[in-house]
């Protein structure tokens, strides 16, 4: 058994108490949502903190789905699990359906949270793709109220993110565009394991021709989530075969990525060559209805 | 031979249908009352429920908590540990350090291969997670803590981390603490006929040659390891808990490590949750606990975290082997060459018996009618974990399992022939057994081609092939690999194998009870084989009492007799044997009392499974029940019969048995993104008699799973300094169930000539057989890309960069 150091607990009843208990409680003090990256890390000892907030009783506040005409709302506190069964998300956002079905495990995802996925803000992180890949916004409340930062500006770098000491993730938002599409590939070692490589795609067709379309790679360095030039590629375009291989080719010359136990970076070069290139084509066949 | 049924000979209803009250377990009990069949086990109601006692569920009064501190680099001398601040700690009860080890003279301790491993580090470190000093606290948690507050000083010294040029003259010593030692080389090793090889070689009109690395890996049992320690210090009796494979050969080593006598050693293994080698040998920790115990006064338990078992308990292979295999044109294998680097760690602590310092890679001639065989190995010492051990293999078969089966397929490749008809071309014919090797090993017994049909067969290989070419017309990959592998299990005999002098032999012992339930005592431990299950069938087969009357006592060394434990598929070949004849032993006793109380000579009695009957008169009969009461009674025995119905024997196996096997793997690769998966397994195993089909399929479908987890993701990994990059199971990669097919297993049945009922070990059979054909598989995929090799384990990036022509052996 791995054991943690010793620390203090708390319960949040509410958004507002878990603002106060950090506010009062300091920089040792941290949050646990669903506990699978932050246990973890604790029992390894990489983690020290005094004082664990737990917040998994907001989840009746924060654990939601709303659709409105213009954009999808989620709650930081909605699950994996949540995420992966929700009708209106496969319908709307099928690149949500698409990444959690390859989002570590039944037991992980039952309790790992989206607002822990982004605020872990690992660089392989799947969800962390996605929400760029969608444009999604992110709303923080603190004590001195609310802010909605972009995802560009919410991510700021591994491990880091605009969440400040005292202050929560509460919600995601993403905007809906009619005539939109989505999908997400991911190649791992092994089902559960971590991505060596995944790729999110958004795309808007208007008749024969491409819109607009992002395209995220999650675990392939720093700057590869809504890669302009992926999108500048793609705009005005009609999709086919020919453009999503440049598509790919594109992708793949953003990327940065080293060499380690998953793979060497030319393998993995090559698959975010491979993966955008599939997740346009599944994305594509969405909007034509030949893919569900 | 009997062909794989489709429906088994007698089928585990399904509890549903069960309409008897009784528990499930017992059912197929009345339709099969006594006897070897196919049977539920009957230890899984607790493990069901929760109910196992494992060593973590054991609490003792007053019991205190140890956890080790351990080396956070590879390699580096120990200038100072300030233990000060750890001491002072308010849960903290006791620290020690090296130093105070050394002045006790147990600082080091002797390996079960001839070597000493430190026990806790005075000099250097040699590995990272190496023991240093150990903390004994309240708590565990405290005891944890308090691990952070000891200081140490390091002068970091270069880490020897490739273990190919570790005999290199400028790497640096690690062994400075052997007398002399002036480089790493631990041994050298060779079996065969070189000059009969390589006559063999230069008549040959094709000679093909492959380097192939067996990467190292880990056991990775579900429960770590640990111990509990107890004491006495007025008796001077010390009981241990542990999670042992062998708890007597394990008591008999605290006794001559320590200086306790053993009759006051007790050391008890509870239910242990898989080993699989893991738990064979002493680990630092287990004699921290008993040291702490004597100086604390107390119980005290050390359980392992997960990182500190992947980190520093024994790995298994770390071979990198040059292998040549020499044919005539036509396919006819004449002969195998192979030279072996193999990676000790920093201390050689191999579990193998003592005079195999390679284990039992003699057997790397495989299946095959050969005409020479050669090998050469040469061991090193590196900056890693020690170990060594029979991960789910008996002793290094594995290794030489793969080695063989790859080459074989490497030959099929460069004749442009299928692997099924090479290997049916060279394969060991029936009238060949007994067959000595090449390098002087002695087959039992073995029916290869049947076997191999048989799986040929179920697999409709020829289908196969047909679906291959058709994909291959449309640029789909899809690749079926072969392997055929003879595992040798069940060491000894005692006077060639032996674990420091202890001979490989195992005792039983079998009371029948007035009332007729017995209980049968054995010197193995099961780790989740079913022993309790299968070792009461033994018995119930031969003296006719149903299993459910039977207990099976193991793992409490005051409660069995002396053995040597389980490991390398040693229970059912070994102590299995033993049960049978400690019941043949009792029943010819019972025979005799049978004869008193029929009055009738003991040559006029038939035997019945259960009962005596007169001959010619089947209604004069007494069961085993009554002669059990009998036996314990009032009543008349005959001259020179002593009362009671009970036996103990001590058995000396006279040869290894050799299972068998034949095994198909089918796998589908993407070839763009080199993701592949095994579609298909079948697996054909002779293991001789079956003792309980349904056990023999649970430990298959294990071992294959295991088999393709090696194959495609298990490594324990380094870097450049030595630190481990596998010290969890997000970074150690153990298959799920979403990796495997569902396996579809036969088998062939061609007895053991020596063993009593025929019956051959079976647990790891398919753990050495299944590598081979999973890589097989992926080659034969490959095979329009003109790729024979690439090496375990076979990531998606490093078949990638095979299919772009670029292989890399993974060290
Ligand atoms: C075995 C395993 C496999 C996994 N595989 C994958 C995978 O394939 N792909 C993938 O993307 N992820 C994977 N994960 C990560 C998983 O998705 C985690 O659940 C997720 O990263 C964290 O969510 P959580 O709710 O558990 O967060 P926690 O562990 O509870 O928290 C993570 C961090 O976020 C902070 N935090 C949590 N919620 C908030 C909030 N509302 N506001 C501010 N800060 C907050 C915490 O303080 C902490 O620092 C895996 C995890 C495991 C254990």
């Amino acid at each position: 058994m791995q054991l943690p150091a010793p620390f203090d607990y708390e319960r949040a009843t509410s958004v507002d108490h878990a603002i106060q208990l950090l506010d009062r409680l300091g920089s040792g003090a941290r949050i646990v949502a669903g506990g699978h990256s932050l246990l973890p890390m604790m029992k390894l000892r990489l983690v020290n903190v005094e004082y664990l907030i737990d917040i998994n009783d907001l989840h009746r506040e924060l654990g939601y789905v709303r659709v409105e005409p213009a954009r999808i709302r989620i709650g930081a506190m909605t699950r994996h699990r949540e995420l992966l069964d929700s009708p209106e998300l496969r319908r709307s956002l099928p690149i949500f359906h698409d990444a959690e079905r390859a989002i570590a495990d039944p037991l992980v995802r039952n309790r790992g949270t989206i607002g822990g996925a982004l605020c872990q803000a690992d660089p392989s992180e799947d969800l962390s793709a996605v929400c760029t890949t969608l444009d999604a916004s992110c709303v923080i409340r603190g004590p001195g109220g609310e802010r909605v930062v972009t995802m560009a500006e919410f991510y700021r770098g591994p491990y880091e993110t605009a969440v400040g000491a005292a202050e929560i993730l509460t919600e995601i938002r993403i905007p809906l565009r009619p005539n939109g599409s989505s999908a997400f590939e991911k190649v791992g070692r092994r089902a559960g394991d971590w991505p060596i490589v995944s790729c999110g795609v958004a795309v808007w067709l208007d008749g024969a021709v491409i819109t607009d379309a992002r395209v995220g790679l999650a675990a392939v360095g720093p700057n590869t989530t809504g890669i302009p030039t992926v999108s500048r590629a793609l705009r005005g375009r009609p999709p086919s075969e020919e453009l999503f291989a440049e598509a790919g080719a594109i992708a793949a010359a953003c990327c940065t990525p080293v060499d380690d136990q998953r793979g060497s970076a030319g393998y993995k070069r090559h698959l975010a060559a491979e993966l955008t290139r599939r997740a346009l084509r599944r994305a594509v066949a969405r909007l034509d209805g030949r893919e569900s | 031979m009997r062909r794989a049924p489709k429906a088994p000979d007698h089928r585990v209803p399904e509890a549903a249908s069960a309409p008897d009250s009784r528990p499930t377990a017992f059912v197929d009990n009345d339709r099969k009352p006594v006897g070897h069949g196919r049977m539920l086990r009957k230890e899984d109601p607790r493990f069901v429920r929760g109910k196992g006692r494992f060593l973590d569920d054991i609490q003792l009064p007053g019991m205190l908590h140890l956890a080790l501190l351990r080396a956070p680099i590879a390699h580096g001398r120990i200038l100072s540990v300030d233990a000060s601040a750890a001491e002072a700690h308010p849960k903290v009860k006791l620290v020690v350090t090296g130093a105070m080890l050394a002045e006790r003279g147990l600082a080091w301790m002797p390996t079960m291969s001839g070597d000493v491993q430190a026990v806790l580090a005075t000099d250097k470190v040699r590995f990272q997670g190496q023991e240093v000093a150990f903390v004994v606290a309240e708590d565990r948690y405290a005891a944890r803590d308090a691990l952070e507050l000891i200081d140490v000083e390091y002068e970091r010294l270069p880490a020897v981390v490739n273990v190919r040029t570790a005999l290199d003259p400028s790497t640096p010593v690690i062994r400075d603490d052997l007398p002399g030692k002036s480089d790493n080389h631990c041994f050298d090793w060779e079996t065969g006929d070189k000059a009969a090889t390589e006559a063999a070689f230069a008549r040959a009109d094709v000679v093909v040659s492959q380097d192939m690395v067996y990467p190292r890996v880990h056991p990775a049992p579900l429960e770590t390891c640990g111990a509990i320690a107890d004491y006495d210090a007025v008796d001077g009796g010390l009981t241990l808990w542990s999670t042992t494979q062998a708890p007597h050969a394990h008591r008999t080593l605290y006794a001559l490590v320590a200086g306790l006598p053993e009759h006051q050693i007790r050391v008890i293994s509870p239910d242990i949750g898989g080993g699989f080698g893991n738990k064979v040998p002493i680990y630092p920790g287990y004699v921290c606990a008993i040291v702490a115990s004597m100086l604390t006064g107390k119980p005290v338990k050390w359980t392992e975290d997960r990182s500190e078992n992947l980190t520093s308990t024994a790995f298994a292979r770390d071979y990198i082997m040059q292998g040549e295999i020499a044919a005539t044109r036509d396919g006819t294998i004449l002969a195998v060459r192979t030279s072996v680097l193999a990676d000790h760690g920093a201390f050689n602590g191999v579990a193998a018996p003592a005079k195999y310092p390679g284990g039992f890679f003699g057997v790397f001639t495989g299946s095959y009618d050969l005409q020479a065989a050669y090998c050469t190995m040469t061991a090193v010492y590196t900056n890693k974990a020690p170990g060594g051990v029979a991960y789910s293999c008996s002793f290094r078969i594995t290794e030489a399992v793969y080695l063989i089966e790859r080459l074989v397929d490497c030959l099929a490749f460069q004749l442009t022939m299928d692997p099924v008809e090479l290997r049916l071309a060279n394969l060991l014919k029936p009238e060949q057994f007994p067959y000595t090797t090449k390098t002087g090993w002695v087959y039992d017994s073995g029916n290869y081609e049947v076997t191999l049909r048989e799986a040929v067969r179920i697999a409709d290989y020829d289908g196969l092939r047909r679906e291959q070419k058709d994909k291959r017309a449309r640029g789909e990959l899809m690749g079926i690999g072969v392997s055929f592998f003879t595992e040798a299990v069940g060491a000894g005999p005692r006077k060639h194998m032996d674990i420091m002098g202890l001979g490989m032999a195992d005792g039983a012992e079998l009371r029948v009870y007035p009332t007729g339930k017995a209980v049968l005592r054995v010197s193995c431990q099961s780790q989740g084989q079913g022993h309790e299950t299968t070792f009461a069938q033994i018995v119930a087969e031969e003296i006719g009492i149903p299993p459910a009357d039977i207990k099976v006592v193991h793992g409490d060394t005051d409660q069995t007799p002396f053995g040597l434990g389980t490991y390398g598929s040693r229970s059912t070949s070994v102590s299995g044997a033993a049960a049978v004849l400690v019941s043949r032993k009792v029943r010819d006793k019972a025979r005799l009392i049978a004869s008193a109380m029929l009055e009738i000579s003991v040559t006029d009695l038939v035997w019945d499974k259960g009962s005596f009957h007169v001959v010619g008169d089947p209604t004069s009969c007494v069961t085993i029940q009554e002669i059990a009461m009998h036996a314990y009674g009032t009543g008349d025995l005959p001259d020179g019969v002593e009362g009671g119905l009970e036996a103990q024997v001590h058995y000396d196996p006279e040869n290894l048995t050799y299972p068998n096997g034949a095994y198909i793997c089918v796998v589908d690769v993407d070839a763009q993104t080199a993701v592949f998966t095994v579609r298909r397994f079948v697996a054909v195993d002779d293991c001789g008699t079956r003792i309980n089909p349904m056990i023999i399929e649970g430990q298959v479908h294990r071992g294959l799973t295991d088999g393709v987890g090696m194959a495609l993701m298990e490594m324990i990994a380094f870097d450049d300094d030595g630190n481990c990059l596998s010290g969890s199971l997000m970074d150690y990669l153990l298959p799920s169930a979403l990796e495997v097919p569902d396996w579809e297993t036969g088998y062939t049945v061609t007895p053991s000539p020596h063993h009593p009922v025929g019956a051959k070990g079976v647990g790891e059979s398919a753990t050495v057989g299944s590598p081979p054909a999973v890589v097989n598989a992926v080659m034969d995929a490959l095979k329009p890309y003109g790729i024979r090799h690439a090496d375990m384990p076979l990531t998606p990036s490093r078949l990638w960069e095979a299919i772009r022509g670029n292989p890399q052996p993974p060290i």
